[in-house]
């Protein structure tokens, strides 16, 4: 087994997931044999291999220019505090963080 | 109205009487520039045409969520204003379009599949969509996905799965299933899909259309709600190859907004892919030819291959060594990337919000409410393998293995132009077949998830349908911004009647 129903509910902590416990089981077999397959990399000996983390290497170095740092009008903020839940112009309001 | 207009007529409907000539017309980006410029139609009656089609075919199909009408015909009206006046009508004129629902559209609700969007309205375009309007191009509406753009059926939609045109018991594949099917019903001239493992060319294969992901770089993703943003790809669906290479003409190109979009000029692309492909060296890696692909689909391909022959291409068997391993390393990267880019639907500044008196309580269950059963399943996969002591095992470990598979990538490119391989190893399944499986789903993309991590362009050709039901796409892959060979033996295939083997 590779993955326990603990290890399961701290990673759903961490993503700050409610997750029921039929979904904890059902994740923890599923995600158990996912990683059983993902295992079939240890057939690899990847000892002096660079992590790739991007495919945007040496051939497009062009782009690592940065565009100019420029202020364009943007005006967008009362569209933008429509979307939100529980708007308070020009906050975004969320339940109390800190408990005096 | 009456007239067709195009060379591809073969979904064209017949006998639908004359009550709705236009409705037959199965429309070519060209056909729609040239009636409007000979006035024999108005961007505004084929808006009203498309809209009708839709109203028509999409209780059944569900491949669109959200029509944007009224956007639709002011552009159509301005379209119509540039007829009258006379003056050149640019690339994309009138041309109705379909974007997918991970796409971002100003004013127009924009949900990714997802409840937690159910009532988003982006306040900004997505580039590519810019570009497209800059082009002429008339935006009929948003269309149905999988979550997130999670998933190669669309079932994992919040909204309920899209059906394949083709066969209505079957899927449309996925992630970008409505912008697949919208293009293979008619309720499209062409349409924006994305593509992270395979998302944009599986749809494409499995309903029977030509879709493509250019290089990465090759295309904006401003605007493009993030799944894994070092594989997120935008790229066109349309009914023939010409118009794939006329809508990626338009939005390509370096965008200020995106830093990874490349600064390479693009190329003509319709002038280019008519150059003829004698001589040109393809590679056809074993390792796609292994167990596990139907037989349907290897009796297709084989006969594909052979078209390749009479065209006078030179095959050569190629190895790629790591291409077993790209399912696992895809499904780590991916995840892992998703678990932090989805970390923002938090219920503070847009989307679903489900109370609670304290703020992390709030976070938990608006997020518990408000994703689905694969998305939440892909934020516990990759928000494991980033974690304290399982980062190097399988994150860092996936990222090398990245490496190497891009390496053999840049290798076959050594030795051939372009590289053939099947799109998936399986035609449509029938709705429902693997939804309690998966590990087995995830395997369905072994052979497009190689491109993806490599960061090279791909597109799906439509190779013949198995039991002349089932679409079956073939693949080919080029080097990095070899977009132009890709659609050069793309187009020659589908000249030299590759659809209908």
């Amino acid at each position: 087994m590779k993955i326990s129903r603990e290890d399961v509910q701290r990673v759903a902590e961490l993503a700050y997931l409610d997750l029921s416990e039929a979904e904890l089981e059902m994740y923890r077999t599923q995600i158990d044999e996912i990683l059983e397959y993902i295992g079939k990399l240890n057939e690899l000996d990847t000892a002096g291999v660079e992590p790739m983390a991007q495919v945007l290497a040496d051939d497009q170095s062009a782009d690592a220019t940065l565009r100019e740092d420029v202020v364009v009008p943007c005006n967008v903020a009362a569209e933008i505090l429509k979307q939100a839940p529980d708007p308070e112009a020009p906050y975004f309001r969320v339940p109390k963080v800190i408990e005096r | 109205m009456s007239v067709r207009f195009g060379q591809n007529l073969s979904n064209t409907q017949e006998g639908d009487g004359p009550k709705c000539p236009s409705y037959m017309t199965n429309w070519t980006i060209d056909g729609v520039r040239e009636a409007l410029a000979a006035k024999k139609i108005s961007a505004r009656e084929l808006a009203a045409d498309y809209f009708a089609r839709i109203e028509k075919k999409n209780r059944e199909l569900n491949a669109f969520l959200t029509l944007s009408e009224e956007r639709a015909y002011a552009q159509a009206g301005r379209v119509d204003a540039l007829v009258a006046s006379g003056k050149p009508l640019p690339a994309l004129a009138g041309v109705p379009i379909a974007i997918k629902d991970v796409i971002s559209t100003r004013g127009v609700r924009t949900t990714c599949g997802s409840k937690i969007l159910e009532n988003y309205v982006p306040p900004f375009d997505a580039t590519a969509v810019e570009r497209l309007e800059a082009a002429g191009a008339v935006i009929l509406g948003k269309t149905n996905c999988d979550e997130f753009a999670m998933g190669s059926s669309n079932e994992n939609s919040a909204y309920g799965p899209v059906r394949n045109p083709e066969a209505t018991d079957r899927v449309p594949g996925g992630s970008s299933g409505g912008s697949a099917a919208a293009v293979a019903a008619g309720l499209a001239v062409a349409s924006l899909g994305t593509d992270t493992g395979g998302s944009i060319r599986q749809p494409g294969s499995f309903c029977g259309i030509p879709a493509m992901m250019g290089s990465y770089g090759r295309v904006s993703r401003y605007g493009l709600i993030a799944f894994a943003s070092s594989l997120d790809r935008i790229g066109p669906f349309a009914t023939n190859t010409r118009d794939v290479a006329a809508v990626m003409e338009v939005i390509a190109g370096r965008d200020a907004n995106d830093s990874t979009s490349t600064t390479a000029p693009v190329p003509d692309y319709r002038a280019l892919m008519e150059k003829p492909v004698k001589g040109l060296r393809i590679g056809i890696p074993k390792e796609y030819f292994a167990e596990g692909m139907d037989a349907g689909v290897r009796t297709k391909i084989e006969a594909g291959i052979e078209v390749l022959k009479k065209l006078g291409c030179e095959l050569r068997e190629i190895h790629m060594a790591h291409t077993d391993y790209a399912i696992a390393t895809y499904y780590i990267i991916a995840t892992a990337e998703a678990s932090s880019n989805l970390a923002r639907y938090d219920g503070v500044r847009y989307g679903l919000r489900v109370e609670d008196d304290s703020l992390l309580a709030m976070y938990r269950k608006t997020r518990g409410a408000g994703f689905g059963a694969e998305v939440k399943r892909r934020i516990v996969l990759g928000t494991y393998v980033l974690s304290a002591g399982y980062y190097d095992a399988y994150y860092l470990k996936g990222q090398k293995v990245r490496a190497l598979i891009a390496q053999d990538f840049r290798d076959a490119f050594t030795k051939v132009d372009v590289i053939v391989t099947p799109t998936s190893p399986i035609p449509p399944f029938k709705l429902g077949e693997k939804t309690n499986d998966p590990l087995q789903m995830y395997l369905a993309d072994i052979y497009t998830v190689t491109g993806s991590l490599a960061g090279v362009p791909g597109i799906s050709v439509p190779c013949g349908k198995i039991g002349g039901k089932l679409p079956v796409g073939l693949q080919i892959f080029g080097p990095a911004f070899g977009e132009a060979k890709v659609l050069q033996l793309a187009h020659a295939f589908e000249q030299a009647g590759g659809g209908l083997v």
